[in-house]
This record gives C-alpha cells, structure tokens and sequence, in this order.
C-alpha cells in the first residue's frame, strides 16, 4: 500500500520513520523489475538512486530533511539532460549519449534530495501523441493490464490472449505518466508542447499538470519548439502536483524565458465555496471525433460546478481549429532550426562517412533520425524558405496571436477557468493507433490540449472517470497566465467531487504481498 | 501543385537531411497540403508573435564569466577528437549532385 500513497502521504511517513529511503527506493525498483513489460523506462539508475536514498536516509536519521522530496523517488522523461546518466530522447541520435550537466529542473529535485529512478520512455524527440515512435520501442499503457480494463474487454477467441489488446499510453511523456499510473514512482516529470503531458495523464488515469510558459526553466530540456515547450508535471494527485511546482518553479538565470518575478511555493486550499468561480465551457472544444462517452462526461462535469454554486458560461475561441494547423507550421519551424545541432561533431551519433563534413552530416542525420523526426526537419525547412516564409511562417504567428487573444478575451469578459476535455476518446489499443501515420494522429489528438502551448496558459487534466472499456478519462482545466494556484484549487475541488478509482494491477498487488510478508509495520489509513 | 524537383533537392541540402523514398515527399507534399488551411483566416491588420512573453523583457545578466573550464567534459562525448579539438571530415566539398545520389526523387 506504501507504493499506492500520495507523495505528501509517503513523504509524512518518511518523516516519520515507518519507512526509510532505501526501502522505498528498493520496493520501487523491485515494481519497475515486474513491470518491465510495460517498457516505461528507458534507463533505470539502480546504482545512483540506491545512492542518493542512502544519502537521504542519513539525512533523516540526523533529523534533517532536506524537504518534502527528501528521499521520494522520482522519475524523469528522457529527453531532460541528467549528469552521468544517458539521454536519448528515444533517437539512435543520442543512443549513448551522457549528458556532463543536469537540467535545472532536475538539479531542483536532486538539490531537494528527490531519488532519480530513472528515465522514461518517449516519442522519439518528443513528436508523437502515443509514445509508440521511440527507437526503445512503445509504451504500454498500465491499465491494459487492470482488472477494470479486462473485466470490460470481449474475449474474441481463446487464442488471443492480452498481448494484442494492450492500448497506448498516449503521448509524447507516455514512460512517465505510465510510471506514476503503475505506482513505480511518486511523481514524474514530463515535456508538453502540444499536449505531451495532458495526454498521456489523461489516458493514464493520472494528473497532468502544463505550466505557464516562463514559471519552470527549460534549460536542461532538450528543446522542440522552444516558445511554447515547457516542463510538465505527472502525479497520482493534484496536492502532489503543487508540491512540484513550488520546487521547481521560479527564475532561473539560465534561462532566459523564464520570468523574474518572484514565485512562492503555496499549498492548496481546501475549496469548499465555489460560487464565486466563473467556469467558462469552449464550444469549439465540442470538436469533431469527440466521443460521446466524453461529451457526457464534460456536461456532467460543468453541470457539477453549475449545482455547486459556480458560474458556468459557454464561451468562443473561434480560432480553435486552426491552433493545429498553425502549430503544424510553427513547430516544423522551430524544430528544423533545432535539430540543427545534431550534426555527429561534438556529441551523439556520428557516420563513419568521411567524405566531406556536409556528408558527414548528412549521413549521421540519415541514421540518427526517425522518418517523423526527418519529416518535421523536411517540412520545416520548407515553410522556412525566403519564398514561403511570409505565406506561411508569418502567417501562423499571425494566427497564433489570434488564438492567444481568443484567450485573453474571454478572461477578460469575466471567466476565472476553462472546463474542456482533454482528449478525444479514452486510449486506443496499440494495434489499431499504428495504423495511422504520426503527423494524422497528433493532428487528431493534440486539438484539446495545443491551444494551451499557443497562448502559453497553464492547464491540467484532472482524472475524472473510467470509460465503458474501463479506461481512464480525464477533464482539462486551463487557467490564466500564472494563476496556477487558482487552477490547482479548482482542480482539487473537482479532483474531491469525482472520486476517480484506484487502478487495481495484479502486479502491485502481488509485489504488496511479497513486500507484506518481510516487514512489520506499513499500513496507511 | 507539387514541389519541384529543384526545390525537394534544394531541401535536402539546406537540411541535411533526406527524403528518403517516394514516400517521404509525399509526407512533405501532404504537410504542405496540411498547412495550406492557414490562408482560410482573416490575417489582416494582425502581428506576427513570436513569443507569449513578448511584454515582458528577457533577463539579461552581466557579461561575466561564472563558468567554464569543462573542455574535458565536453570532449568526452565527441567521437573524433585531437587534443582539444573536434575532428570533422574536410569541409568546403559540396553534397555530391542529384545524379550521383542515393535518393528517389528521380522517381517522384
């Protein structure tokens, strides 16, 4: 039960002695070993982890805590730079690669005595909304495995087994939101651009927290579209969330993008009131291929907040549909100008052609890069040309300007938060996701979450109910610039009202068992 | 309207990277498909954005040196090295011509 507490639950214990950093450290470990399967991380740092839990351990038994992440093991996305241990970012690109310094989100949290597990699995360079096209292969998604998801799945022979049922995590931050969802960690951190952290905590069942554009550092964050990438946060729940946010957020002078104004870490209120909140419900987030299981659900959802006392508004954001299109142009961009430095010179891949350097280049890219990786490069460059630069590039920041002011108006008319879905329908099955090619699947699935990356507004899916096929969904809140302590407490008060189930996994079970049987005190309430 | 050879020769050169196959130029023909849905908007009168903190101004420190000295850790993950530089095959030799390469836009 100890692996199934929040973070602020385990942190409490381990303040109080019912456990201690190696154990938990070694139980984890021992989970991610049984849950092997589900190909969530890429890089599992048994030695170091064992390490800093030892070294958190000493802090405990001396009295002195670093905080509340001292000795709580985390998991990081693999495309953050972590001193000593690999980065691939998912690419035969960076197979290999050993970063000499941490990104500072990472420094955050071992500065603060967090246990690095280790890295997760991912789209290759982030590109994905399934954690399917990493070189390391795809990311199953936890609750394939759950006794709510097989209760509901039709046996179709008695040859099939469950290895071909198995659905996808979503993505691109699938190998983190799969650890959070399957206990082997107690937070996680991901990347969202386009939806990479929403996404994959939506179809994981956990919550998936976006910050505001310029609140966390980016530097150590292997950059995709550097105006609208930002760190992500994955945590069984939304206290948890805040608590990462009050470690990581703030300045940092190496990043540039971050803003300088002081941040303090808050905790969250416990909303009881909310019939001063105004909730604003986007009617072009009705959008086409939503599931009807999902629009139930988001009606419901408002109609929570309309009976709680809440003011719930339909709003417009006529820009809407095109935020994909102009995400599709602006991230080719920024993407092409990006995966420039990958060139086999000073780190990562390099060709054993030695023709010429320019060849030399361009053969490393050939083998280093995936086709969707090449492809975004490719039609970057395009939209880049002098003779398309203004039809298309401008264009879009044209057009990104005007969904942003979608956005300011209607939090100027009066609405607090945005109630919306997250994704379309809850996670597909793995065989039927592939037989779409990448660029269609996240045109499709990064509708309900891009338009947040556009304006650079903080957003957050909150789990909300188990699908007919047993399968999480979840509701996205987005809130106003830097006002994540408004949009933490309004999802925490939804959190509280829809009670979403606790994912019951034979392997956690059987791992409490055998843990069970060796300790002697352990229990929660 | 499909993309000239020219133009698909010129990318791959700018890039560094190639199409690949038939296949790949059709990803690129599709994207430019894709993208040309942008012109439907209403544009006039209307600035480019670059970034959502474009109120604000970027922090900009003094011009000091506060780190440094880590040639040794940055050698380390290149492949080719001589003391401390990086080693690159001769430069100035241009991508051979579309002839002589090994792509498929001749097919296209």
């Amino acid at each position: 039960a100890m692996l199934r507490a929040s973070l602020r639950q385990v942190s409490a214990a381990l303040k109080e002695g019912r456990v201690t950093p190696t154990e938990l450290c070694q139980r984890c470990l021992a989970l991610i070993k049984s849950t092997k399967f589900l190909n969530a991380y890429i890089t599992v740092a048994e030695e170091t982890a064992l390490k800093q839990a030892e070294e958190s351990e000493e802090r405990y038994k001396r009295g002195q805590p670093l905080g509340i992440l001292d000795g709580i093991p985390i998991a990081v996305k693999d495309n953050f730079s972590t001193a000593g241990i690999e980065t691939t970012c998912a690419s035969n690109m960076l197979k290999g690669y050993i970063s000499p310094y941490n990104a500072t989100v990472v420094q955050k949290l071992l500065d603060q005595g967090a246990v690095l597990l280790g890295k997760t699995n991912l789209d290759e360079f982030a590109m994905g909304s399934g954690s399917t096209d990493g070189v390391f292969g795809p990311v199953r998604n936890p609750w394939s495995y759950s006794k709510q998801y097989k209760e509901k799945s039709v046996p179709k022979s008695h040859s099939e087994d469950e290895e071909s049922n198995w659905v996808i995590t979503g993505g691109s931050s699938g190998g983190s939101a799969a650890a959070v969802s399957s206990f082997t960690c107690f937070a996680a951190l991901g990347s969202d651009t386009g939806g990479s952290t929403r996404n994959p905590a939506a179809h994981c069942g956990v919550v998936g927290l976006k910050p505001t554009y310029g609140l966390i550092s980016r530097h150590g964050l292997i950059p995709l579209v550097n105006s609208m990438d930002v760190p992500g946060i994955l945590t069984r729940c939304v206290d948890d969330a805040a608590v990462l946010l009050g470690s990581l957020a703030g300045h940092d002078p190496k990043d540039s993008t971050t803003i300088q104004d002081g941040f303090k870490p808050f905790e969250l209120p416990n909303l009881t009131d909310v019939s001063k909140l105004s909730v604003g419900i986007p009617k072009e987030y009705h959008a086409p291929g939503l599931s009807s299981e999902i629009l139930a659900l988001w009606s419901k959802a408002a109609d929570l907040f309309k009976n709680a006392g809440a003011k719930v508004v339909e709003v417009s954001l006529p820009h809407t549909p095109y935020s994909i299109v102009c995400y599709h142009v602006l991230c080719a961009a920024e993407v092409a100008s990006n995966m420039a430095r990958f060139d086999g010179l000073e780190y990562g891949h390099r060709s054993d052609m030695k023709d010429s350097t320019e060849s030399m280049y361009a053969a490393t890219r050939r083998e280093g890069f995936n086709d969707v990786v090449r492809g975004r490069i490719l039609s970057g460059n395009y939209f880049l040309l002098k003779q398309n630069y203004e039809k298309y590039f401008v264009k879009a920041q044209k057009v990104r300007r005007l969904i942003a002011n979608d956005f300011v108006k209607v939090f100027r008319s009066g609405v607090d938060i945005l109630l919306t879905p997250t994704t379309l329908s809850d996670a597909a099955p793995y065989t039927e996701f592939i037989q779409e090619d990448n660029r269609t699947r996240s045109a499709q699935d990064d509708i309900l979450t891009q338009a947040a990356n556009m304006a650079g507004l903080p957003a957050i899916n909150v789990p909300t109910a188990l699908s007919e096929r047993g399968l999480p969904v979840g509701l996205q809140f987005i809130g106003r610039s830097f006002q994540e302590k408004q949009l933490l407490t309004v999802a925490k008060w939804f959190e509280k009202q829809v009670q979403f189930p606790v994912i019951q996994l034979e392997e956690v079970k059987r791992h409490d068992a055998d843990v069970f049987q060796h300790q002697k005190s352990a229990s929660f309430s | 309207q499909k993309v000239s050879v020219e133009v698909l020769e010129h990318l791959e050169r700018l890039a560094l990277v190639d199409f690949r196959d038939a296949e790949g130029v059709e990803r690129l023909q599709k994207a430019i498909q894709f993208a040309d849905q942008l012109h439907e908007v209403n544009t006039d009168g209307v600035e480019p954005m670059d970034s959502v903190l474009e109120d604000r101004c970027l922090y900009l420190r003094e011009d000091d040196v506060t780190e440094g000295n880590c040639t040794k850790e940055l050698l380390e993950n290149a492949r080719e090295k001589v003391e401390e530089y990086f080693v690159a095959p001769p430069g100035n030799i241009p991508l051979p011509k579309l002839e002589e390469q090994e792509t498929f836009l001749q097919g296209s």
